[in-house]
């Protein structure tokens, strides 16, 4: 069958599935289990009543729990067994973890990582903010946002691709046609680097692309947050002499603070997510080798699922805090 | 015939927040019963509580005599106008007038000539094909009313549907509704309003929620004239009644009362037993039933601390019988320019005199 | 604050400046991807896209026919033509024989050979070659020239990575891939998380409050966990790889995301009016169909997008879950990944599939700026 006609199939299937369900539960439970007829007409109805919610939520509990709550259990259990051949597997403790901390590899990944998660939050709020700042100002301001934005919709993989070709390499005696190369030539370099391949940087125009990409995102949020600020408070600064530096450090920035930390834990899980970048440009060579890519590593290459969930624990690890602090901020809203 | 009876209705709050208690209520058909009382008092929630949008968690409801505790709102035959409108927004005027019905499954043909009956009444028949956002607040408002009453139900809920207007248009509005009421007389209105004109004009009995119950009930004037508690009779009116305390000097058909911290001895049409002699009472008077005198009856005097010459009328703030208690308030008809500072000596009718004991009126003993 | 008295203009022009900038700057690298996938690949490997804007000068290495073309005109062997293609509007100003002086002649001049005979070229490119000697080798003379050309675009590459059938690293088949696994997951996982934001926002039941904080905390689970266990269910339960097991994980990695942003935008939506529905009678699920769902538009339309673009934009998913051996059901990122390692230097065919790839979330991106960023207000600032 050809993919797209299938695709048309299992629109229709997927989509008047999820349909029918919620239609036909809802008529099964209200004319058939408890219909609203009859002597207990009133109770039954009560009684209905308690239980749709759990129609309407069944699906998504179903998903959700297949998907995201039975993993992390699972890869906790993986993490602390080894296959054995035939389908078996055997306990082993902590082994997986000695073996992964006993790896340079992993290290390297880690070391990586951490500097990710310096830099690329960091540089993200601080452009976001710098950029929602000024647009605010300007009467192209909209535009201007629009396409600093505009990186957001791009995939991770396009954007290697792009950046590559910033960073593409020509021998020294032609014409340079990646503008790294050429700028760097221009303001006096003796000769053309491979930029991907020295170590240490290459890390960081890795991270240029990401922070090219969540930059949009912080000016968004920010932006938006800067125009909630009340606008008398700027103005009885200006009125006690502040300067439009100390207006915006000293009265703007403490008033949406709050903004700032939800932004930078925001670009925190997307670092620590962070794979196709990676993947796509350098695979984790010359010492560029982050978590998720280790891991998809150990996973699909190595085929070592022990060491794989082990790795993968850590990332949950690393974010867990994030996800505590928000689950605690939700239900004191809640309240 | 209509006849909505509650019956020790309680509501109390998950968490054991206790908002209502034992509420007995016999409504009969073509009455337009107003529930007012301070704000948070459970007004909307007994409302809510007939409406079947909030369970009753103790007592029992019934609608000509079927009890409603466990049934859904649309079953019970009630329509409910909210103080938001609550217009469905992406519907125009003449969806949100059939959107009942259509649940109903009514025939068309039936549900376009209700809806053609009732926006020509309520002069809604430019709009049909508007969406609320193009609405004014009072066409709103009006498409709100219109939308219950399509449905043609047994009982109307209003919750506060007023007081979003402004207030030439709330007074117009009043006017509409007491003439649909009017064109209506056998439909029975619950009404929901933290307006006392709004209390006063529309109702043919006022139902005064306190302290989690009811405090009275009773027509408009009853309540005005004859307020079986001290709460009721410094709810209705404004000013409130003024509170004087004293103790009783004769009784017998008429009740004298010397008031104390410098009061006179003043006499009330309320009877009383001779065993009350001695004991100590609230005398009650309205501000608007205060007169000047010089007789030696009197109630007390005083001087005058504030002067509102409001035209038609002058209020006048007398200084505090004891430093800290509320004053009292005299409404003086017409105006009085030098009246500021003076010292006056204010009594009222008997028949206007009200008297408390313990906080009861003693006309009801 | 432009009204402010005093304001310096020196400060306003600051900003201008900096923001026209850091605008330019965030457009630049995207530019040169699609600058690029309009040029030809020698044009790409030889000068930096944004000398092709405009007229530039380039030095340019060219070759005169081979000597298997010359002439016995009246004793003089001749070799005419011109250097350029036929459609090329190029001018030359100096040219040259001899790599190491590549501008000893003017445009008309002629010059000696070094290996016998004279030529001529014209600044059009027209050339003449003359000799009392034949010419010999196999191949033609190399000619330096410093031209002047105009900017000059093809579509070429768009046709050879979209349509021809002998390109078998064509994208056009992974497009309709990408498609077939993009729709389903947007759509799914908007009905059920719908169904489920209703009740977790308008539906009374005991648990509620820790479902939502359930969702909350599922809304950072890294998906890296779920690849093993998950890709072992499939299997087991014998979907294996394929367009299912694909759907079905971005259903189930959408919808944290999406339960939480309509049940934050159904909450919002006045109570009373869900209260007067269900007086008006209707059900539960008249009031989801009929009046939850119109209303919540603006929050699906968000919440269509993210996902959308998330399925379209995913690597990971599709590696693990779709793509099989045999690569039928490749997607245009594994795709480009993969030209990226073949093809690495192959600019042509790595900027035109990369420009396809992502013209179809840069179409949504501006057609859809309002709701998208709607969304990621009612997601993140609280
Ligand atoms: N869901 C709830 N849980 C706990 N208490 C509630 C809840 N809803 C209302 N209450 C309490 O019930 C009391 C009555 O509320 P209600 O809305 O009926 O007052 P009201 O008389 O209509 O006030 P208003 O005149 O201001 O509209 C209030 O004290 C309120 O705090
Ligand atoms: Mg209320």
């Amino acid at each position: 069958m050809h993919p797209a006609l299938q695709g048309l199939l299992s629109i229709v299937l997927g989509v008047g599935g999820c349909v029918a369900y919620f239609y036909f539960s809802n008529q099964f439970l209200d004319k058939v289990l408890f219909p609203g007829r009859g002597p207990n007409a009133g109770r039954n109805i009560t009684r209905a009543n308690m239980i749709r919610p759990w129609l309407f939520l069944l699906p998504a509990i179903a998903a959700l729990s297949i998907y995201l709550a039975y993993p992390v259990v699972e890869t906790l259990r993986l993490s602390l067994t080894e296959r054995l051949p035939g389908n078996q597997s055997q306990f082993v403790g902590l082994a997986n973890y000695q073996q992964m901390v006993s790896e340079p590899k992993f290290w390297e990944a880690m070391r990586n990582n951490m500097l990710w998660l310096l830099v690329v939050p960091a540089f993200s709020t601080a452009l976001g903010l710098l950029a929602a700042q000024l647009s605010d100002r300007v009467r192209w301001g909209n535009i201007a946002k629009s396409l600093i934005f505009m990186p957001m919709a791009i995939s991770f993989v396009g954007a290697a691709v792009i950046w590559k070709l910033v960073y593409d390499t020509r021998p020294v005696d032609q014409d340079q046609i990646g503008v790294l190369n050429a700028l760097y030539l221009f303001f006096g370099g003796s000769e053309p680097n491979t930029w991907l391949t020295l170590p240490v940087w290459n890390n960081f125009f890795l991270m240029i692309v990401l922070i090219w990409i969540q930059t949009g995102f912080a000016m968004v949020i920010l932006s938006a947050a800067l125009r909630g600020i009340p606008e008398e408070t700027v103005e009885a600064a200006i009125v006690d002499g502040a300067n439009p530096f100390q207006v915006f450090f000293k009265i703007k920035v403490p008033q949406i603070m709050g903004t700032v930390v939800v932004v930078w834990t925001t670009i925190t899980i997307v670092v620590l997510k962070v794979f196709d970048i990676v993947f796509a440009m350098t695979n984790g060579q010359w010492e560029t080798q982050v978590l998720a890519n280790y891991m998809y590593d150990k996973l699909f290459r190595a085929n070592d699922w022990g060491v794989g969930s082990a790795s993968a624990m850590i990332i949950m690890l690393l974010v867990s805090p994030i996800l505590v602090w928000n689950v605690y901020n939700a239900r004191k809203e809640m309240r | 015939m209509t006849n909505l009876k509650l019956t020790g209705v309680e509501k109390t709050y998950a968490g054991n927040i206790n908002v209502l208690n034992d509420i007995n209520l016999d409504i009969k058909t073509g009455e337009l019963i107003v529930f007012v009382g301070p704000s948070g008092c459970g007004k909307s929630t007994l409302l809510r509580m007939i409406a079947g949008l909030e369970t009753i968690t103790g007592g029992e409801l019934t609608i000509d005599g079927e009890r409603m505790n466990d049934m859904p709102p649309a079953q019970r035959g009630i329509a409910m106008v909210f103080q938001s409108y609550a217009l469905y927004p992406h519907m125009t005027v003449r969806d949100n007038m059939s959107f009942a019905l259509k649940l109903a499954k009514k025939n068309p043909a039936e549900i376009d000539a209700a809806i053609e009956k009732v926006a020509k009444t309520l002069q809604l028949t430019d709009y049909l094909d508007r969406l609320p956002k193009a609405l004014s607040g009072g066409q709103r408002q009006r498409v709100a009313i219109g939308r219950s009453i399509v449905r043609d139900p047994k009982v109307y809920l209003f919750d506060e549907p007023l007081s979003n207007l402004d207030a030439a248009l709330r007074v117009a509005t009043r006017i509409e509704i007491a003439q649909l009421k009017e064109s209506m007389p056998d439909s029975t209105m619950i009404y929901v309003t933290h307006d006392q004109v709004e209390a006063m004009t529309l109702a043919t009995r006022i139902v005064v929620l306190a302290n989690k119950g009811v405090a009275q009930v009773g027509s408009p004037l009853e309540l005005y004239e004859r307020p079986e508690n001290e709460f009721v009779a410094q709810f209705i009116g404004s000013p409130a009644m003024n509170l004087l305390s004293g103790t009783v000097v004769d009784t017998g058909d008429f009740t004298t009362v010397r008031v104390e911290n410098g009061g006179g001895v003043i006499r009330s049409s309320v009877p009383s037993s001779a065993e009350l002699k001695g004991t100590s009472v609230n005398i009650g008077i309205r501000p608007e039933d205060m007169q000047p005198t010089t007789d030696d009856n009197f109630a007390f005097e005083n001087r005058v601390e504030i002067a509102e010459a409001l035209g038609e009328v002058t209020q006048v703030y007398f200084k505090p019988q004891s430093p800290g208690s509320t004053p009292v308030i005299a409404k003086l008809q017409g105006i009085h320019r030098d009246v500021r500072t003076q010292t006056m000596r204010m009594s009222a009718d008997p028949s206007k005199v009200h008297l408390f004991a313990d906080g009861r009126s003693l006309l009801y003993r | 604050m432009s009204g402010i008295a005093g304001t310096k203009s020196s400060l306003t022009w600051a900003v201008h400046l900096s923001l026209a900038a850091m605008v330019l700057l965030w457009l630049f690298p995207t530019a040169g991807l699609l600058v690029s996938s309009f040029r030809t690949a020698d044009q790409i490997a030889t000068s930096g896209w944004w000398k092709s804007l405009s007229a530039s000068e380039q030095n340019l290495t060219l070759r005169t026919d081979a000597p298997d073309q010359q002439v016995n005109q009246n004793g003089q062997f001749v070799i005419q033509g011109n250097l350029f293609d036929e459609s090329s509007q190029s001018q030359i100003s100096r040219w040259g024989t001899n790599s190491r002086s590549i501008s000893d002649y003017a445009a008309g001049d002629t010059a000696e050979l070094r290996k016998g005979g004279t030529v001529t070229v014209q600044t059009n490119g027209d050339y003449v070659m003359q000799s009392d000697e034949p010419f010999t080798g196999k191949r033609g003379t190399r000619i330096f020239v410093t031209a002047k050309s105009p900017p000059e675009f093809t579509l070429r590459n768009y046709n050879y990575v979209l349509f021809d059938p002998s390109n078998r690293e064509g994208i056009a088949k992974a497009f309709f891939n990408t498609l077939t696994v993009t729709i389903p997951a947007t759509i799914i996982p908007i009905l059920v998380a719908a169904f489920a934001a209703y009740a977790l926002a308008w539906m009374d039941f005991p648990g509620r409050a820790l479902l939502i904080a359930v969702v909350v905390g599922l809304l950072v689970v890294p998906l890296q966990l779920a690849l093993i266990p998950l890709l072992r269910l499939h299997n087991d339960i014998g979907i294996g790889k394929g367009y299912v097991g694909a759907w079905l994980a971005h259903t189930g990695f959408g919808l944290p995301l999406a339960i939480y942003l309509l049940r934050n935008y159904m909450v919002g939506l006045p109570k009373d009016i869900i209260e007067n529905a269900k007086v008006d009678g209707a059900t539960d699920f008249q009031i989801f169909t009929k009046i939850i769902l119109p209303l919540s538009f603006p929050a699906l339309a968000s919440f269509a997008i993210f996902q959308f673009l998330w399925t379209w934009n995913d690597l990971l998913v599709a590696l693990v879950f779709l793509i099989d051996s045999t690569g039928d059901t490749t997607v245009m990122t594994k795709q480009i990944v993969e030209l990226l390692g073949t093809r690495g230097g192959n600019w042509e065919i790595l900027a035109t599939s990369a420009f396809i790839s992502i013209a179809v979330p840069l179409a949504v991106f501006f057609a859809m700026q309002k709701y998208l960023v709607r969304g990621l207000l009612a997601g993140s600032v609280k």
